[in-house]
């Protein structure tokens, strides 16, 4: 699937919560229990992103030139919201990840339900993946 | 503390009628606010009084001598007679109109500190402050070479007395701490800490953040030497509160701000400042919110302050006993005297997931360290879920925030 694709995979499921906030919180946690977790090896200091309010960890492979996200963190939202991010990403090219648009996040009306300082977090959590993504690309460039 | 019996003195219902924020709804349900220790809701006298400032006789203070100026200055000026009485100072030039406690505790740090703290003096503050009565204090000890040193706080969340006892000494120069704690609502033994640092020669300010919508506050009574409110936790304006101060203390202190108001005469050779208090109000002060200041007053005043935290202890007790009982919930300061505040934390879940949903109800608390870094390291955790009453909340709204967490437990389990 592309990156829109997944995206308006999710559009369409928070559809269904029809606007109901509370809905939304506990689907979003629920998104997170699924979320696989990161090895505790991983969950260093340097994998940590910065701007966020809750812990956020991230790293990321490459594996047949796509690149593969983890991430976790110390609160069940976060780490739902996170995994959105985790499962768009998923597989993706690193010109891909660069050059996305993530509308899904206006879509399903994310400035609702996550205040001012949680979505700088979240900003910072997508220039950390586009961070990788343009480091990746980069190394591929070399190597050709 | 009053007894039960005088709580039907105040219908609830009624008086919230006084409170217009509190009629609406937040995601879909009717907002709960508890998060009154960040600041309380301001009732119509209060909104008003900015209103007809700003409609009806909106001036600069002082120094004009047209009809709006003489008017805005009476009332600017009634604000610290009002203040006076309300804390009971000797002289009406003892109350400082700041920005609020922040302001009031830099004041004196930067100006009684710089006057008075050499190299080697101690200033002693609590384990349990707010970050505003701790940052201020590192600078001026940082500037003067002299030690900052810290009350330790008690597993239950109360200041260990005799641990301050051994810290004073001929080298402690000033000792700071707060009324209440906003992180654990522990009603500090000020009177106490202040006769034992007089003792050891110190002056000793109090933050009276936390006091000031809930406890009676009697600054000859309790002999202290500063004394600092702000106005937007006691039913008041943002951006204004008070500095009690000392005259004869004032009166050896230098400037802390130049400017406007604050002068007697200006050359470029010598500047003569101002008697008190104005000598410690640079510029155009915060005339509206001084002003409508008073009305928040004579709001605590009419219900009588007896009365608010009879109605306050009553709804503690509830919330507490309902809360602790919930799986896997902890609570973070069980001091034996508390104003209104209600920290804990539940087992696996994170402080701001909890805050979150139940924002998602309608239910307002807040979440997080409270500024109180050093005294979360102490209780072994990075922060709490805090809940903190006023006077027109009820125990059908503590209901809805146990059903929320109950909800959260279950469905984090």
């Amino acid at each position: 699937m592309t990156i829109n694709q997944v995206q308006d995979e999710i559009i369409n499921e928070f559809s269904l919560l029809d606007g109901d906030m509370e809905m939304t919180v506990f689907y979003i946690m629920e998104l997170g229990q699924k979320l696989p977790a990161m090895p505790a090896a991983e969950q260093t200091d340097d994998n940590i992103v910065k701007g966020c309010q809750s812990k956020v960890w991230l790293s990321a492979k490459i594996e047949n030139d796509k690149i593969y996200f983890t991430a976790d963190s110390n609160t069940a939202i976060t780490k739902g919201l996170v995994s959105l991010l985790v499962r768009i990403f998923k597989g993706q090219t690193p010109d891909d990840i660069l050059h996305a648009d993530l509308y899904f996040m206006h879509k399903i009306g994310m400035e609702r339900f996550i205040g001012t300082q949680r979505s700088n977090g979240f900003a910072s959590m997508i220039k950390q993946m586009k961070l990788y993504a343009l480091a990746f690309k980069t190394k591929m460039e070399v190597k050709s | 503390m009053a007894t039960t019996s005088t709580i039907p003195a105040i219908d609830i219902e009624k008086l919230r009628e006084q409170f217009p924020v509190l009629n609406q709804q937040v995601n879909g349900r009717d907002l709960v606010y508890f998060d009154n220790a960040a600041t309380s809701q301001k009732p119509l006298a209060v909104i008003n009084a900015l209103v007809d400032y700003y409609t009806g006789y909106n001036a600069n203070i002082h120094r004009g001598i047209h009809t709006l100026a003489e008017k805005a200055t009476k009332a600017y000026e009634h604000t610290r007679e009002v203040m006076r009485g309300f804390i009971n100072a000797r002289h009406t030039e003892e109350i400082i109109f700041t920005r609020g406690v922040t302001e009031s505790i830099n004041l004196v740090a930067a100006s009684y500190g710089k006057a008075f703290l050499k190299e080697h003096d101690e200033v002693i503050i609590s384990g349990m402050e707010h970050h505003s009565n701790i940052v201020p204090w590192q600078l001026i000890c940082d500037e003067k070479k002299a030690a900052l040193k810290i009350i330790p706080v008690t597993d239950e969340g109360e200041l260990d007395l005799d641990a301050y006892r051994k810290l004073l000494s001929h080298r402690t120069k000033i000792v700071a701490v707060n009324h209440a704690s906003n992180s654990l609502g522990t009603i500090n033994p000020i009177k106490e800490i202040i006769r034992l640092a007089h003792e050891a020669g110190a002056v000793v300010l109090i933050d009276g953040a936390q006091a000031g919508a809930h406890l009676e506050i009697n600054v000859q009574d309790l002999d202290c030497d500063f004394y600092c409110l702000s106005a937007h936790k006691m039913y008041g304006p943002t951006g204004t509160g008070i500095l009690y101060g000392k005259k004869e203390l004032l009166e050896k202190m230098p400037p802390y701000q130049g400017g406007g108001e604050m002068i007697k005469d200006v050359t470029f050779e010598k500047t003569t400042y101002n008697d008190l208090p104005y000598k410690f109000e640079a510029g155009t002060p915060n005339i509206a919110d001084v002003i409508a200041y008073r009305y928040a007053i004579e709001f605590i005043k009419q219900l009588g302050r007896e009365n608010m935290a009879a109605h306050e202890h009553e709804l503690l007790t509830y919330a507490t006993a309902k809360i602790a009982a919930l799986p896997g919930v902890r609570l973070i300061g069980t001091a034996k005297n508390k104003v209104a505040v209600l920290s804990f934390v539940v087992d696996g879940i994170h402080p701001f997931d909890i805050g979150q949903m139940l924002d998602a109800r309608g239910i307002a608390v807040r979440t997080g360290h409270h500024c109180t870094q050093p005294l979360m390291a102490r209780c072994g955790i990075e922060g709490t879920v805090r809940a903190s009453f006023a006077i027109y909340n009820t125990k059908k709204e503590i209901d809805h925030l146990v059903d929320g967490l109950s909800r959260v437990i279950s469905f984090m389990k």
